[in-house]
């Protein structure tokens, strides 16, 4: 079947843009390296403490996600757009933030402190886990808002009709089939953790592969050590995507007609007040030191440099290239080896991909030239498993409900994208789209490579205006950097949700 | 003329054969719950399997076509419209992969007035009731204009009055276009109302197809402990 | 038909531009960036070449050793003295040829390849009007109260980090695990790279941050600022040192010396102050802006050959790591 043939080949595609790189990096170094002890340490804290983010990310999503689900007040839609943030800012603008609000001097302290309670120290393995919830709680609560929201209204009106356990009968067969690849897409997002892992983590007992990786790469010049580690990077991505995807349940919850989803359970006293405790948790985690980077941005708005808008503009359009890359690449990829292909990409060291790019385009083309080009497709390889994450229970959804009414119809090949697969999938497509924006906004990727001195996007500018002592001007670029890839999100998610319900 | 000459399907542990031949204007299916009548439904159209077999049409071997590519169109139990689309992209699916031309919105007018449903057009799925949203899909089926109607219980959801209705719109439409058509029933009142002939389904085999009336008068052993008689 | 001129003269344009010899220099990036002294030392020198320079920034040394020979470097600057080792041995950079009797560095400079452009000394930085009495050695530093709060950067990922871990190396040598031993305490956190440290230092959220001599400077002339101090140790402070050098395989040979030479001129020596924040390499102490003449200079300098520091690195860092993973 030619759409069979499709999926192949850009399955093939991914894989090979991720495999080639590395192949080339290690083969330019010389082959694979042993791993000392020190490796070996940062390999055990790799992986147990991206464990333990991706379950308290996913374990709060479950309450905070639920409570958005079903309660309806003003300025949810805007508390749910900027409830994302905190996944999509570049690393060093999310510690100061944090650090402003749980750091030495920072908001806790300062309320802690004239009540005579012990200080708050935010180093340690704590503050790295409570970094990486920080950042991935946000993108949790998204998924699983997207499949409480996939629930057709018609289950929960059936349940509240048989006063049925919701809980039993619709909530947890839905979580059984989202959580695990939430819990691998977060998982192996965390093992790419570096900078926010030590700053936080107090020191070298917080060493990640990753560091090991940029050690390698940057003082050793080992290019053999590197691809060795990127390749223990890939294997652990690869296993966690495998177990994720093999724990999955498979069902899908049925179709519904797109009537407003009107829940009759939590109406207790107790349910609401417990909604409205997650509701504020979450809120309060995520958004306050989202509001310490805008109040520390604000005074540097005024006086930033030219280059930065100009930065700006090409990330913007970067970021604008990078999703129609990666929604181009997602859509022959909704099927289970292609969700598995697509975890390569982000399971390997950017470093590393980077690098195997630059010794492959280097003898063909000047770097700097597809400098912007190359950032983009890497960008969307990154994007890539969140928006199969995203995308893949709806379309699982919408083929089960309409394939055969499609296939009676005789819509093949792009008309039964068009017509069905793709509106049924609105809603998700733009969360998906607006998270690839935003993420291509915040990342550095490849650009330190390939950059020459005018390519430069927003968030190189902000590193180069703090290691030239304007604290204050790149603290206006953050908040430049956070209102632009909100804003992004915002449009695409928008655009999404049009004319849909609820 | 429906052939299904020596056909086996396996569904896991589940095995149904069926050599028979249905020729009646309208056919029901009957048979105790679980029996495979809408699984040989689905084989008749293309989604399920045959092990071994073949489905013919008018002398014409069908076994291998696409759902799309075979003489029918279908009624499923539920998820006949696209709630995305307007009733008119809906039925629009049955003629053209573009956007309908002139003459085409008219032929869909038309189809919608032959259901009851004039002017409702430009409506979403959602707005319409349960007896509508069958009209719109029958009304698709008009437009497909196929030689063969497959029913798996479309109006199940729907009361007795207004399934009566739908039953004979069915009834009525097959008699005026001089289109077949093979229903899943459960009730057999609901065959004796609209069926020229039945068959039972039972115990991994199908009967010879005998007039509908007859059946119900001597119902053989397997109906009978379906029908409590 | 009006669009006739504008391309006539695009034309004539690139046709110039193709007769313009172009050097390309690789930069670290804060080097070239808008805040550094790139944009200067770039219109001065093409005032004096006939040339066009253009800078390429990005991690330097990685770069050029994956371009190998292919590398389109005429010239690369703002290498650490702690990786020329490695940039040596890679053969692809030439002798630079040049009278360093000028060089105006706290130690003797003698090397035919590297040439320095601008120094400063390792050094911790704090808040005078929080901290009141100033320490005066790194026996202080270490006998100092543990809610001192400090942060230092990483010597696996940064170059100041790997400074501190030389310049403890050599203050205490074979006690050196148990210098980081009392100092661990007092490191609220280790960050990846500069930025990050400075940014938690100026945010209070440490009262000490390992950074340069001359960081006060900046906070001086650029803000006015006089609160921010170094702390002058007694043992001696670490030498820091940036460097330039001339690629072998470059294609403009003379403009790539005519550079080199103008690293150690005056003019080039002068923009350094103020926009690169270290000392210049090059020029005398009396042609300093003021207030980098008025900044407190280490007595002792404390430095390791490319050899040495090769020799003590691993050690060092395993001894800070065993020490501050404890």
């Amino acid at each position: 079947m030619a759409s069979r043939v499709v999926t192949i080949i850009t399955a093939l595609i991914v894989a090979g843009m991720v495999l080639v790189p590395v192949a080339a990096v290690l083969w330019r170094g010389g082959g694979l390296s042993g791993l000392g002890p020190g490796d070996w340490a940062a390999l055990r804290f790799t992986i147990w403490q991206a464990a333990l983010s991706a379950l308290l990310s996913v374990g709060l999503a479950i309450p905070v996600a639920r409570a958005l689900a079903r309660r309806s007040f003003a300025g949810r839609s805007a508390l749910i757009a900027l409830m994302g943030a905190p996944f999509i800012l570049p690393v060093i603008v999310a510690i100061l933030g944090l650090l402003a609000v749980f750091g030495g001097k920072g908001l806790i302290n300062q309320l802690l402190a004239p009540l005579g309670l012990p200080r708050l120290d935010i180093y340690g393995y704590h503050g790295v886990i409570l970094a990486h919830v920080f950042f991935n709680l946000p993108l949790a609560v998204r998924l699983l808002l997207q499949g409480w929201l996939a629930i057709p209204a018609e289950r929960f009106r059936l349940a509240a009709s048989l006063n049925a356990p919701l809980w039993r009968v619709l909530e947890l067969p839905m979580l059984r089939q989202l959580l695990p690849g939430a819990f691998a897409v977060i998982f192996v997002i965390c093992l790419g953790s570096f900078a926010v892992a030590l700053t936080l983590g107090g020191g070298p007992r917080a060493t990640t592969l990753e560091l090991a990786i940029y050690q390698a790469f940057r003082f050793d010049f080992d290019l053999g050590k590197a691809a060795t580690l990127a390749g223990v990077q890939l294997c652990l991505g690869l296993v966690a995507g495998g177990v994720a995807l093999r724990f999955a349940a498979r069902d899908g919850m049925g179709a519904g007609l797109d009537r407003q989803v009107a829940r009759w359970d939590g109406a207790a006293t107790v349910s609401r007040v417990m909604d409205g405790v997650w509701i504020a948790f979450a809120a309060s985690f995520l958004l306050v030191p989202l509001m310490a980077v805008a109040l520390a941005g604000a005074p540097g708005l005024t006086d930033m440099p030219g280059v930065v808008w100009s930065a700006a503009g090409r990330s913007v359009l970067l970021a604008l290239g990078a999703t129609a890359l990666t929604l181009m690449m997602a859509l022959p990829l909704l099927t289970r080896a292609g969700e598995a292909a697509a975890l390569l990409g982000i399971s390997v060291s950017g470093l590393v991909l980077g690098t195997g790019a630059f010794l492959l385009l280097q003898p063909i083309v000047r770097p700097a030239d597809v400098a912007l080009p190359v950032t983009m497709l890497v960008n969307a390889l990154m994007a890539l498993p969140f928006v199969l994450r995203v995308l893949r229970p709806s379309l699982d959804s919408a083929r089960q409900d309409f394939g055969r009414l499609g296939a009676a119809l005789g819509l093949r090949g792009w008309p039964l994208w068009r017509v069905v697969y793709l509106p049924r999938m609105r809603r998700p497509l733009g969360f998906a789209a607006g998270l690839t924006a935003a993420l291509s906004m915040g990342d550095l990727g490849v650009i330190m490579l390939f950059a020459d001195g005018d390519s430069s996007t927003l968030p190189l500018q902000i590193y180069r205006l703090m290691g030239s002592y304007q604290m204050e001007a790149a603290r206006g670029a953050a908040l430049l950097l956070l209102s632009l890839s909100l804003g992004l999100f915002w449009v695409f998610d928008k655009g999404g949700r049009a004319s849909a319900d609820a | 003329m429906l052939t299904l000459d020596q056909i086996t399907v396996e569904q896991g542990a589940f095995t149904l054969q069926a050599d028979t031949t249905l020729g009646a204007p309208i056919t029901a299916l009957l048979g105790p719950s679980g029996s495979g009548k809408s699984t040989l439904l689905n084989v008749i159209a293309g989604f399920a399997p045959v092990r071994a077999g073949r489905v013919l049409w008018r002398g014409q071997d069908v076994t291998h076509y696409t759902p799309a590519a075979r003489p029918i169109g279908m009624l499923f139990q539920d998820n006949n419209l696209f709630p995305h689309l307007t009733i008119r992209d809906n039925l629009a699916l049955a003629l053209t992969r573009t956007r309908p031309t002139a003459s085409q919105q008219v032929q869909i007018s038309g189809a919608l007035d032959r259901v009851g449903l004039a002017g409702y057009e430009t409506r979403k799925p959602a707005e319409l009731s349960g007896g509508q949203q069958s009209r719109a899909a029958l009304a698709r089926v008009l437009l497909q204009a196929r030689p063969l109607m497959l029913l798996d219980e479309p109006f199940a959801a729907l009361g007795p009055a207004l399934k009566h209705k739908m039953l004979d719109l069915v009834a009525e439409i097959c008699r005026e276009t001089g289109m077949s058509a093979v229903m899943v029933s459960h009730y057999p009142a609901d065959a004796l109302r609209i069926a020229d002939a039945a068959v039972v389904v039972a115990d991994g085999s199908v009967t010879a197809p005998l007039p509908t009336a007859d059946l119900m008068q001597d119902p053989p052993a397997a109906l009978r402990d379906y029908l409590g008689v | 038909m009006r669009a006739l001129p504008f391309v006539a003269g695009m034309m004539l344009a690139s046709a110039a531009a193709a007769e313009t010899p172009v050097l390309t220099v690789y930069a670290p990036d804060y080097f070239a960036s808008d805040w550094g002294p790139g944009p200067g030392i770039e219109a001065a020198f093409e005032a004096q070449c006939g040339c066009d320079l253009q800078y390429k920034t990005g991690e330097l040394l990685p770069r050029l050793l994956l371009e190998g020979a292919n590398t389109e470097a005429d010239v690369a600057i703002g290498f650490n003295s702690d990786i020329t080792k490695k940039a040596r041995e890679s053969g692809l950079f030439a002798a630079h040829g040049l009278d360093t009797s000028g060089l105006t560095l706290p130690i003797d400079w003698a090397d035919d390849t590297f040439v320095p452009f601008n120094y400063s000394h390792t050094a911790f930085i704090y808040d005078n009007t929080k901290v009141e009495t100033a320490l005066t050695s790194f026996d202080d530093l270490l006998n100092a109260p543990d809610d001192l709060r400090l942060v230092i950067q990483d010597p696996r990922s940064s170059i100041s980090g790997l400074a501190l871990v030389l310049w403890v190396q050599n203050v205490y040598g074979d006690k050196a695990e148990e210098a980081w031993s009392k100092l661990a305490p007092k490191i609220v956190t280790v960050t990846k790279g500069w930025s990050e440290s400075y940014g938690m230092f100026t945010d209070g959220e440490a009262d000490m941050v390992l950074s340069y001599t001359t960081s006060p400077a900046y906070h001086i002339i650029a803000e006015e600022d006089l609160t921010k101090s170094a702390a002058i140790f007694d043992e001696g402070h670490y030498f820091m040192v940036e460097l330039a050098a001339k690629l072998k395989g470059t294609d403009q040979s003379d403009l790539a010396d005519q550079f080199m030479g103008f690293v150690l001129s005056r003019e080039f020596q002068s923009m350094i102050p103020t926009s690169n924040w270290s000392f210049p390499a090059a020029l005398a102490e009396n042609e300093w802006p003021e207030g980098f003449q008025a900044l407190p200079m280490p007595e002792k300098v404390l430095f390791y050959s490319e050899d040495e520091a090769a020799a003590l690195r691993s050690e060092a860092i395993e001894a800070w790591r065993r020490a501050l993973s404890q």
